[in-house]
């Protein structure tokens, strides 16, 4: 079974047993605007929780997209630099930006969940 | 009524192709004899093809420049309110000073002896910069203000290194920085870390003070900073630097609000590059080159990199070479040669025309003009900071909440309205951001005519109807709303021939 957490900084990670799945909310790429470039890590790369993985840049600004947890790169979403607007269209299904290991799983708690980050969300507008 | 042209044309707006769209086979402005047939001698070099030049008569080259120059928007045709990029009036003296052959036409391999006018322009200008600031040096050398920074930056390497601290790798930068100071610190090998801003607008000193420590080479502040704010703690950040080994750089594209108002060396800086094409008025933003002098604290000034122009007994000297005894420490050499001369001129001729009393005045109208807007735009937007501001002021998109109008929009709606867009998004910190600058060049009649546009714009989105008009927006520009994702999704960079030749359709589609 997963189960979906999300980081302050809008990144969301579904957790899959031993691996995760990471891209950007919602709420992320509707502030972003249109999605015009990304740049995803490549497999084997190491990541720290809160560090830079990736890259999205939109018509208004360029941000990284930050590890919500530790762990290594298994796949980045070969997909995503042809076709950046899937992240527009889709950002919790198609637009997913990598796969990764966890090096500590219990990070996990460090992390929002559905309700929380909703209520974040909430707040900020 | 909607009238559409068999033209194209829209009035006197012409629709202008592309120059290889205007290719008539064969026309030429000049006649020249028949090529004689000769023996190549290119080898390997020969020509595989035509080179595809279009054929156009003179006068058809001549219209096509014209009206491409009539479609630019520039400081000399309306206010140019475009935040954090100073587009002040370029005095037409300047020009004329830049242009006298003394200074024109001479060329940097001449004999020392017969530039000594050129290299006491230089100086002058270098000693009006350093009486300006209170700093002790000025490399004049660097071409723009992010040239300029990694100038600073790389006397701060040279002087950690010299003091065997060549350890310290990283530089601290603020939040709300210009986006050229990460990439600055980057270029020149370090490490950057943010700095956060409080909820005013400063850089949070606190957070500022944690991050310091051994391993910190400079930390970099604009000041006054994007926000359109003075940091007030400007004098504790510098100390809390210095106490910590690193050095103070202060990114002075800003400078033009503070100018004969304070010594930046009273705050402790150690180094700061002056945008002269913009505090000191030069045309810039594509009209010309920038220049980007880096004033130092005496702990840096060693270190000032090569060529500089040196006094000699009445006359005047390059050290040309980083061994140079006069010069032991200089960290080496940026640019060619003496930096962007043109540049200097035109500075030194506005330093001189308005005196140190005028440069006092231009500052304080600088920041007296962009409080007015400030405080009459306030009516009906929302400004993101308490002011009062220096010489910009920034306002977030609150006050379009709920209208479906976003700041794009708006900014958009104001090209109908005649005026260049404000900078939009930037800062970052700030959400929906549109930051004005308008410079003490405006006059108060011209200012009102911004400020009316800007008022009557904001009521017309709060009604909440008219989302779907401001969507649309420029409607009575020559082009309506570009496309900037496609163009950034599928950009277009270089014009290639239609095969079998089809008829261009550009200015049809334009005239719709």
């Amino acid at each position: 079974m997963s189960e979906v957490r999300y980081t302050k900084d809008h990144e969301w990670v579904r957790i899959e047993g031993a691996t995760a799945v990471v891209g950007i909310t919602d709420f992320a790429q509707g502030q972003l605007g249109d999605i015009v470039f990304v740049e995803v890590p490549a497999a084997g790369k190491d990541l720290t929780a809160g560090g830079e993985a990736a890259v999205v840049e939109s018509v208004k600004a360029a941000s990284e997209v930050y590890a919500p947890l530790s762990g290594k790169v298994v796949e980045g979403n070969a997909a995503l630099p042809d076709a950046p607007e899937t992240v527009n269209q889709d950002p919790h299904g198609k637009g997913w930006f990598f796969k990764m290991t966890l090096n500590n799983p219990a990070e996990v708690s460090g992390l929002m969940d559905q309700a929380a980050y909703d209520k974040f969300v909430a707040d900020l507008s | 009524m909607t009238i559409t042209t068999n033209s194209g044309n829209r009035g006197l707006q012409i629709e202008q192709p592309l120059i290889f769209e205007q290719n008539t086979k064969g026309d030429t402005a000049v006649d020249l004899p028949p090529i004689p047939q000769v023996r190549t001698r290119l080898g390997t070099m020969q020509r595989q093809g035509r080179i595809g030049l279009p054929g156009l008569s003179e006068p058809e080259v001549v219209r096509h420049y014209t009206r491409l120059s009539q479609k630019n928007y520039s400081i000399d045709t309306g206010f140019y309110p475009l935040g954090s990029c100073t587009m002040k009036h370029n005095p037409r003296l300047n020009e004329k000073m830049a242009r006298l052959p003394g200074f024109a036409e001479i060329h940097p391999f001449q004999p020392v002896s017969t530039i000594q006018g050129a290299f006491e322009l230089i100086d002058t200008c270098a000693a009006w910069l350093k009486e300006l600031t209170g700093m002790v040096a000025v490399a004049m050398s660097p071409a723009a203000g992010a040239h300029g920074e990694l100038c600073g930056l790389l006397c701060i390497r040279a002087a950690h290194e010299a003091n065997g601290q060549g350890h310290r790798k990283v530089v601290l930068v603020p939040e709300s920085a210009h986006g050229t100071n990460p990439a600055t610190a980057a270029l020149a090998g370090y490490t950057v870390e943010a700095v956060p801003a409080t909820e005013d607008g400063h850089v949070d000193l606190e957070a500022l003070k944690t991050k310091l420590s051994d391993q910190v080479a400079a930390v970099m502040i604009t000041n006054p900073n994007t926000c359109g704010l003075f940091e007030k703690d400007a004098i504790a950040i510098a100390e809390a630097v210095h106490a910590a080994g690193a050095y103070f750089y202060m990114d002075g594209a800003n400078y033009n609000a503070i100018v004969g108002r304070l010594k930046i060396a009273d705050l402790g800086v150690d180094a700061m590059h002056i945008n002269l094409h913009k505090t000191f008025s030069t045309p810039h933003g594509g009209g010309g080159p920038g220049a980007g002098p880096t004033v130092l604290s005496a702990k840096l000034a060693p270190f000032a990199p090569v060529p500089q122009v040196v006094k000699v007994g009445e006359g005047y000297d390059a050290v040309e070479h980083a061994g140079d005894p006069r010069s032991p420490q200089a960290f080496g050499r940026m640019k060619g040669y003496h930096g962007q001369f043109g540049v200097f001129v035109r500075a030194v001729s506005y330093m001189m025309a308005l005196g140190a009393d005028g440069l006092y005045q231009a500052s304080g109208d600088a920041v007296l003009n962009a409080n007015y807007i400030m405080a009459r735009l306030s009516a009906e937007l929302t400004p993101a900071f308490a002011g009062p501001c220096m010489h910009e002021c920034v306002f977030d998109d609150r006050f379009l909440k709920g209208t479906g109008v976003s700041t794009l929009d708006f900014a958009k709606a104001l090209i109908d309205e005649g005026f260049h867009p404000p900078t939009m998004y930037f800062p970052l910190v700030v959400h929906g951001a549109l930051l004005i600058e308008p410079t003490e060049t405006e006059s108060k009649a011209s200012l009102d005519q911004f400020i009316e546009a800007v008022l009557a714009l904001a009521q017309k989105a709060k009604t909440g109807t008219a989302a779907d008009e401001f969507r649309a927006r420029p409607l009575l520009a020559p082009r309506r709303r570009l496309d900037e994702t496609k163009a950034a999704r599928k950009p277009v960079l270089r014009w290639k021939p239609i095969e079998g030749g089809a008829a261009p359709t550009v200015a049809r589609q334009a005239a719709e």
